[in-house]
């Protein structure tokens, strides 16, 4: 019995390559996913390890993973008493500052999009790991305001040497500095992960952006010999002021940990839903020729009955073949996972995420995840047909047409009927949960469970499809037409089975368009009803930039008005809020947000106007006293005002620049409203602003319209990365039909010498094979993209009030989408047409 | 034995050749393993004539007909279909040969399973974007007597009645020859009257040229002629035969390979 299961694995290899490469990719999935967010978390352990001391100081609340930023500052009187304790061997106090972009030789920011900028006061720190932070590589130190050091990296991107001069994006006053490069140097643990870092004379970073203050960020401690950082910590907590902290580095290196774990657990679920959804599609395929190799097997099994074999040993026969498979598969899968994880890191650093250092190892715990995977997908595929195989009676080994049993449709019509309603009560729930994790994880499963379900039913579903799609071809094409139509049609299951899977992965790909969509129609419209000055001038990256700029656009001509807007997120009673701050008469003057109760000018330090939602939320009225919990502290605000319903102002609850600055919050700009007087000519304000903003490479000047458009760009490359990771489902999809196809051909090899007998040219061979499979590839897209549809109109309503109220779906788009996948069957067909075409006439009729 | 082929293969005044075959060889496989299927073949099939081949199994008589049907290439020598040398046609224009010139019955499977019953008999001139001439179509369908299981697909026929229906298809596009390779092969001895009865109303009635391939003595005392193979080589010819004649020839023929 080994040695049929041997023999059948040699005999069919080509066939069981393909069905191996649903293992190996969807394998390929998972294990790249898991060896790349592995890899992106030791880089980002090292940052954080490399990057802390034995005992950190700072303002209460700066210290935390998630902390915003920040302008509060330690007084210099605090580095001469923890100077006098005897537990700390160095004491180094430095200064931080945000968003601090060096431009390169090509005058575009370095970096891009992703990772944060920061300007550090030089220091020799040690961190916990025994080196220090920085290293000099080549130059000296920065003395002054005209000098820096650079990251080694950073310079190399930048394409900047020793000795150029450079020029930087900062948030303060000047908003560009012209400075030049005195040193290079190298971060302790190797790669900074793409995040630019400038260093700088400690008293020099203090008059550019503090004020001249002799005040710090925060402060670095090393314990001296025997002294723990618990000892450190408590010595200097018993020197400080009010509202500044101690944290032993240990503590805030495992509280970084937790936090990076989080997102980084994010990421590889987020990645590993698409794994799993490849895995499905790949399932189908492999059902789907394990089916039809027992299918064309079925007298060769008979005959292992009739000659004594168990039920048992055919069942085990098909199954050792799948285990065999699986392990091949999974083996592949992992090699090519890492291969993929490397395309990843090629991805994210698309987005400006450096990994180009970062060790890419293949953990134990992917290997049993991998093997596990793709030998338990293959073994489940496989028994069905495997179960199936071992219900051949004896008696078939004697009959010319072998009839397999197969479930009846209706049993599969009332299985797909419960999943569907189990997968649509699941979706409905999952709206309902609370829990945000969940609630997702409801949802999901109900649309897996609705799609299996619906492609169970399929056979039924597609028949209208299936005729309607006959019946042209038959008007077009004739007899080969008429052919093809009816092979799609001989086993309904299979060419279900092999529509369905490109059904899911399109189902997927259509709920993304219409949600893409949506969101970008949301935006749009959003936008036009927050957007109500002439212009706006905002940060390309979204990071916050200087107020100085907001000064200069005032003493344009021709400039009414220039709205200062910042954001923030804050808490109020426990729940996220973004909070909003501007300067009431301008915001006045340069827009138009309807205030339905009270008046926007009683917006002074202390004073909050709110939107409907959060007074409905938080159950708040006009004159309330509410508290509103900043990382440096609770803030207390009284409700002056409540906003019109239509009035679209990009913040929960607004509050005046002095409540932010108040609040410790760095005095950085997110967005300008801008409004020029009437008398204007908008093009030649247009041009004086563009001209203040010509050195500042990030922030520009933008109509409503083109800012809306900027906006949806974002939303649009956020869907290309959606849509290449469901591209992997879609490929195995495709290879499904190719494989399907060809197993087809196979087994119809004495018809297609029939047909060439009596006349049939290679030609109209090969058109026969490729409407084939167009039909199938035409009814998973049609289905794929109508559930897809259904799935976004859910999805939409659901989430409504998040902010994505408008429903839009891009017909145009899903058509594409429809004639994409009728091309993809003409492809798909290619190699199975073309062996087809070639079969010799005789030996075809000849075959068993 | 030579003297004989040679004036087999000569075209007789009274009747056009059809199709006929010079010196044609076949071999298959290599060096040790090498068969001569067909050894020199000179034969000629006159049009208007039922004609069975006959000969023991190993023969060559398939070889015979799937070279002169256009589905296979000879190793050496000529098939001529009418005036038409196969041989310097390419597949293409062979395959359209095979559409609108020959027909061909096989011994089974001869059926597309998912057309019915009448459109596997359109089917060669459906290929070609044709319709059947009404009438012709009428006459054959009356001639093969299936009116009534026209609607069906194969696999609600019976053999006899699939074997007609093939029959029915191989007749329809008005080919210039048709090949039967044992048609009545696997029938019982009514259906495979039916069938054998059928095509010879097709020679008398319609004139049509046919060739088959036949084990039996009953089937080729339907021909007008009977041609013997032994080896890849005509050995013997009858014309006219009975069940008699044929079986008295065959016992000849197998005490001279005896011997
Ligand atoms: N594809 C092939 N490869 C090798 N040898 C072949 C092939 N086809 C036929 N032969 C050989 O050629 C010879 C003639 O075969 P052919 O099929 O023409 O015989 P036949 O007279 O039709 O026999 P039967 O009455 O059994 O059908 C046989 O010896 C056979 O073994
Ligand atoms: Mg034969």
């Amino acid at each position: 019995m080994r040695k049929v299961t041997l023999r059948n694995l040699v005999a069919h290899k080509v066939r069981l390559f393909l069905s191996a490469f649903a293992i190996v990719l969807g394998v390929a999935f998972v294990s790249g996913s898991f060896i790349f967010t592995d890899a992106m978390g030791s880089a980002f352990s090292g940052i954080i390890s490399g990057s802390t001391a034995d005992v950190e100081i700072a303002p209460e609340g700066a210290n935390e993973f998630d902390s915003a930023p920040d302008g509060r500052t330690i007084p210099d009187s605090v580095v001469a008493d923890l100077e006098q304790l005897d537990e700390a061997a160095e004491v180094d106090p430095w200064n931080q500052v945000q968003a601090m972009y060096v431009v390169g030789e090509d005058g575009k920011v370095v970096g891009g999009n992703g990772p944060p900028s920061f300007a550090f006061t030089d220091t020799d720190t040690r961190a916990l790991t025994g080196r220090k932070i920085t290293t000099y590589v080549a130059g000296d130190r920065p003395t002054g305001t005209g000098e820096i050091a650079m990251d080694v990296a950073t310079a190399e991107k930048g394409d900047h040497q020793v000795g150029d001069t450079v020029q930087l994006v900062t948030p303060g006053d000047p908003p560009t500095l012209e400075v030049e490069l005195v040193g290079l140097v190298e971060f302790g643990e190797g790669s900074l992960g793409g995040a630019t870092l400038t260093l700088w004379d400690g008293q020099a970073l203090q008059e550019l952006f503090f004020d001249g203050e002799r005040a710090w960020s925060g402060i670095s401690l090393t314990a001296a010999e025997g002294v723990s950082q618990q000892q450190l910590r408590d010595a200097a907590a018993e020197v400080l002021p009010e509202g500044v902290t101690a944290r032993t580095g240990d503590d805030m290196v495992e509280d970084n940990e937790e936090g990076l774990q989080k997102i980084l657990g994010f990421l590889n679920t987020f990645l590993l839903v698409f794994a799993t959804v490849a895995m499905v599609v790949g399932t189908y395929l492999i059902i789907n020729t394990f089916s039809i190799l027992v299918a064309q097997r079925s007298r060769e099994l008979a005959l292992l009955r009739a000659i004594g074999a168990s039920r048992r040993q055919v069942n085990r026969s098909v199954l050792t073949e799948a285990l065999v498979i699986g392990i091949v598969g999974s083996t592949l899968g992992l090699g090519i996972g890492f291969l993929l994880a490397q395309g990843l890191r090629a991805l994210f650093g698309t987005i400006g995420l450096d990994l180009s250092t970062a060790e890419f190892s293949i953990e134990p715990r992917t290997v049993l995840v991998s093997y596990l995977v793709g030998i338990g997908v293959t073994m489940v595929a496989a028994y069905l047909p495997a179960r199936r195989a071992s219900r051949i009676p004896p008696v078939a080994a004697m009959r010319d047409d072998v009839a397999l049993p197969e479930a009846s449709l209706r049993r599969r019509l009332i299985i797909g009927t419960v999943l569907l309603v189990a997968g649509i009560g699941l979706m409905i729930a999952g709206f309902q949960v609370e829990n945000g994790t969940t609630g997702l994880t409801m949802i999901g499963v109900g649309m897996l469970s609705i799609l299996v379900g619906v492609s169970l039913m399929s056979p039924v579903i597609g028949r209208p499809l299936v005729a309607l799609l006959g019946a042209t071809y038959r008007r077009t094409f004739g007899t080969v037409g008429q052919l093809a139509a009816q092979n799609s049609q001989r086993n309904p299951r299979r060419t279900a089975a092999t529509a369905s899977a490109l059904m899911i992965g399109l189902a997927l790909v259509s709920l993304m368009s219409v949600l893409g969509a949506s969101a970008s129609a949301s935006t749009d419209k959003a936008l036009k009803a927050a957007i109500t000055s002439q212009f706006i001038v905002s940060n390309v990256v979204g990071s916050p930039f200087s107020p100085n700029i907001a000064e200069q656009i005032r003493d344009v001509d021709g400039i009414e008005a220039v709205a200062q807007f910042r954001q923030a997120p804050a808490e109020v009673k426990r729940s996220r809020v973004f909070v909003g701050a501007s300067d009431p008469d301008d915001l006045a003057a340069a827009s138009d947000f309807p205030v339905a109760v009270g008046s926007m000018t009683d917006l002074a330090e202390g004073a909050a106007i709110i939107t409907p939602e959060a007074a409905e939320e938080q159950d708040l009225a006009i004159g309330d006293e509410f508290q509103m919990n900043f990382p440096s502290g609770p803030v207390d605000l009284t409700v002056v005002g409540v906003f019109g319903v239509n009035a679209s102002v990009p913040a929960n609850y607004l509050v005046s620049l002095d409540t932010f600055e108040q609040a410790g919050l760095a005095p950085l700009d997110s967005f300008l409203f801008v409004e020029k007087t009437e008398a204007a000519d908008a093009d030649a304000v247009r041009a004086d602003v563009d001209e203040i903003l010509k050195d500042l490479p990030t922030v520009t000047l933008q109509d409503p319209g083109e800012f809306a458009e900027q906006q949806k760009e974002q939303i649009d490359f956020f869907l290309n990365i959606i849509y290449a990771l469901l591209g992997l489902a879609v490929i195995i999809a495709i290879l499904g039909i190719v494989n399907t196809l060809a197993l087809s051909v196979i087994e119809r090899t004495r018809e297609i010498g029939l047909l060439r007998a009596v006349g049939l040219s290679r030609r109209q061979l090969r058109r026969m094979v490729r409407l084939e499979s167009v039909i199938v590839a035409v009814l998973g897209a049609v289905l794929g993209v109508l559930m897809g549809v259904a799935f976004g109109i859910a999805l939409q309503r659901a989430i409504a009030d998040e902010g994505i109220d408008v429903l839009a779906i891009p017909w145009d788009r899903l058509l594409v989408f429809v004639g994409l996948a009728a091309l993809v069957g003409v492809l798909a067909a290619v190699l199975p047409a073309r062996r087809a075409a070639r079969l010799d006439v005789l030996r075809a009729i000849s075959t068993e | 034995m030579t003297h004989r082929a040679e004036t087999l293969g000569l075209p007789r005044s009274d009747r056009r050749v059809a199709a006929r075959t010079v010196a044609l060889r076949k071999l298959y496989g290599q060096g040790e393993a090498e068969v001569h299927a067909l050894d020199g073949v000179d034969i000629a099939f006159y049009e208007g004539e039922f004609t069975a081949v006959m000969g023991a199994s190993g023969s060559g008589k398939s070889t015979l007909m799937h070279c002169m049907a256009a589905l296979d290439s000879p190793t050496d020598g000529r098939v001529f279909l009418g005036d038409t040398d196969l041989s310097s046609l390419k597949d293409k224009q062979l395959t359209e040969l095979r559409r609108d010139k020959i027909g061909f019955v096989f011994q089974s499977f001869n059926l597309v399973p998912t057309l019915t019953a009448k459109e596997n008999i359109e089917l060669p001139l459906s290929i070609a974007g044709r319709r059947p001439d009404p009438t012709w179509f009428d006459t054959v369908i009356d001639t093969v007597n299936l009116r009534d299981r026209l609607g069906h697909r194969p696999n609600e026929l019976s053999g006899g009645q699939q074997q007609r229906v093939a029959c029915a298809r191989a007749l329809m596009s008005r080919p210039e020859i048709v090949f039967a390779d044992e048609p009545t092969g696997n029938l019982d001895s009514t259906s495979g009257a039916e069938v054998l009865s059928l095509l010879r109303r097709s020679v008398d009635e319609h004139g049509q040229t046919i060739v088959m391939v036949t084990h039996d003595p009953v089937a080729a005392a339907y021909t007008d002629r009977v041609v013997f193979l032994a080896d890849g080589l005509v050995v013997d010819e009858l014309r006219n035969p009975t069940r008699e004649s044929v079986l008295e020839e065959m016992g000849e023929l197998t005490a001279r390979a005896m011997a």
